[in-house]
C-alpha cells in the first residue's frame, strides 16, 4: 500500500566491509547485474549470426545501433563517432532498467538519483576532461560568446560557467524524477483498488475497474516514458560531448 | 513518393527561376520596388509550402531509422526537461553563493548576486533547450 515501498534499497549479501562501510550487494546492484547481463547476452546473440536477411533479434540490435549512431552523427558529427561506445552504453543501460523497472515486483534502479546523478557526473567530467585535453585551454571559449560587448562579459560569461556547473543536475534529475513520478503514480493508483474494495465490498471491487483501467493506461504512458528518458538523456550526452568536441563556436 | 518528389523538384525549378525573374526586375529600377511585398508573400507562402512538402517526403527515410519523432511529439517530456533545466540553474546558483559566503564570510552577498545569475543561467537554459536561442552560436 506504501507507494514510496518499491524504492527501498535492500541488501541481498553483504561483501565485506571497507572501513565502516559495510559493502553490500543489493537488490539495485542485482537489477543492474541482470541489466548488463541481459544486453550484453542480447547484443553478443543478436550479432552471432551475421546473416545479410537479419533475423529478429539481429535485426533489433541492429536498429538499436543504427539508432544511437544516427543520434550520435545528427548532434556531434562524424567526430563525435569516437564516442560511440560511451553513449550506446549509456543509452542501452539507462533504456534497459527503465524497461526492466516496469516489470511488476521489478526495482527501477534509475528511479535513484544517486544512479542517475553518476552516470550524469561521468558525462559531466568526461566533456571536461576530453575538452581540456584537446583543446586545452581553449576550451573554456565556450564561456565566452562571441559579439559580446566587453561590459557585460563579465556577468555573461559568468551566467554561462553556471549554465554549465547546472548541467549534470538537469540531466541527473530529470531521469530520476521522471522515473519516480511514475511508479509512485502507478502504485497510488493500485492503491486506490484495493481501497476501494477493502471500504464498499463487492461494489468497491467493481468500481475498481476504472483506477485498473488508469493502470493499464498509466503503464503505456510509462512504456513510453521509459524510452523517452533513455532517450533524452542520451541526446543530451550527445550534445554536450558536441560542446567538448567543438568549443567555442 | 517518387512523384512527390518529382514534384517538389518542379516547385524548386520554377522557384528558383522565379527568384531569377525578381532580381532581374530589381535592377531594372527603382520603380518596381513598390511592388515587392505581394510578390514577396507570394514567394514566402510558396517557400513554405516547399518545405512542408520536403519535410514530407524526407520524413519516411527518418522514420526507419528508429521512433525519433514520437520523442519531439511527447510534449510532457520537453516541458519536463524546461522546467528542470530553469530548477537546475537556480540550484546551482543559490548553492555556489552560498558556499561563497561560507568560505568568504561575506554574508548575504554572494547568496544574492549568485542567485540572480543563477537564475539567469536558467533561463539561458530553457532558451536553449527551447530553441529560442541557438546551442553556443551567438555570432557564427
Amino acid at each position: 500500500m506504501d507507494p514510496i515501498h518499491q524504492f527501498q534499497i535492500v541488501n541481498l549479501f553483504s561483501l565485506g566491509k571497507l572501513g565502516n562501510a559495510e559493502i553490500a550487494f543489493t537488490n539495485s546492484a542485482a537489477f543492474m547485474l541482470i541489466a548488463v547481463v541481459g544486453l550484453t547476452l542480447f547484443l553478443v546473440l543478436g550479432t552471432a549470426g551475421g546473416r545479410a536477411v537479419p533475423t529478429r533479434l539481429q535485426s533489433a540490435a541492429e536498429l538499436s545501433y543504427e539508432f544511437v549512431a544516427s543520434m550520435l552523427r545528427s548532434t556531434a558529427g562524424q567526430e563525435g563517432m569516437r564516442f560511440f561506445p560511451f553513449v550506446f552504453t549509456i543509452f542501452m543501460f539507462v533504456l534497459t532498467l527503465n524497461m526492466f523497472g516496469l516489470v511488476p515486483y521489478a526495482f527501477t534502479v534509475t528511479s535513484h538519483i544517486i544512479i542517475t546523478a553518476a552516470l550524469a557526473l561521468t558525462v559531466f567530467f568526461t566533456v571536461l576532461g576530453y575538452g581540456l585535453m584537446r583543446h586545452g585551454l581553449h576550451f573554456f571559449n565556450l564561456f565566452v560568446p562571441k559579439g559580446v560587448p566587453i561590459y557585460i562579459l563579465p556577468m555573461i560569461i559568468a551566467i554561462e560557467i553556471l549554465s554549465f556547473i547546472s548541467r549534470p543536475i538537469s540531466h541527473s534529475v530529470r531521469l530520476f524524477a521522471n522515473m519516480l513520478a511514475g511508479h509512485i503514480a502507478l502504485k497510488v493508483f493500485a492503491g486506490f483498488i484495493i481501497l476501494l474494495g477493502g471500504a464498499l465490498g463487492a461494489i468497491g471491487w467493481v468500481g475498481g475497474v476504472l483506477p485498473f483501467a488508469m493502470i493499464v493506461a498509466l503503464t503505456a504512458l510509462e512504456m513510453l516514458v521509459a524510452f523517452l528518458q533513455a532517450y533524452v538523456f542520451a541526446v543530451l550526452t550527445c550534445i554536450y560531448l558536441n560542446d567538448a568536441i567543438h568549443p567555442g563556436h | 513518393m517518387v512523384r512527390a518528389a518529382f514534384r517538389v523538384a518542379e516547385q524548386q525549378r520554377s522557384l528558383n527561376s522565379k527568384r531569377v525573374e525578381s532580381m532581374a526586375n530589381g535592377t531594372q529600377g527603382a520603380g518596381d520596388r513598390k511592388q515587392p511585398p505581394d510578390d514577396e508573400a507570394a514567394l514566402s507562402a510558396r517557400l513554405q509550402r516547399l518545405g512542408k512538402r520536403l519535410t514530407e517526403v524526407s520524413r519516411p527515410s527518418e522514420t526507419g531509422s528508429g521512433p525519433r519523432q514520437t520523442a519531439d511529439a511527447s510534449a510532457f517530456a520537453r516541458g519536463f526537461r524546461l522546467s528542470t533545466e530553469l530548477v537546475a540553474g537556480v540550484l546551482v546558483g543559490a548553492l555556489i553563493g552560498w558556499l561563497l559566503d561560507r568560505w568568504l564570510g561575506i554574508s548575504p552577498w554572494g547568496l544574492i548576486v549568485f542567485l540572480l545569475l543563477g537564475f539567469a543561467a536558467g533561463v539561458l537554459n530553457v532558451m536553449r533547450a527551447a530553441g529560442v536561442v541557438d546551442e553556443r552560436h551567438l555570432n557564427d
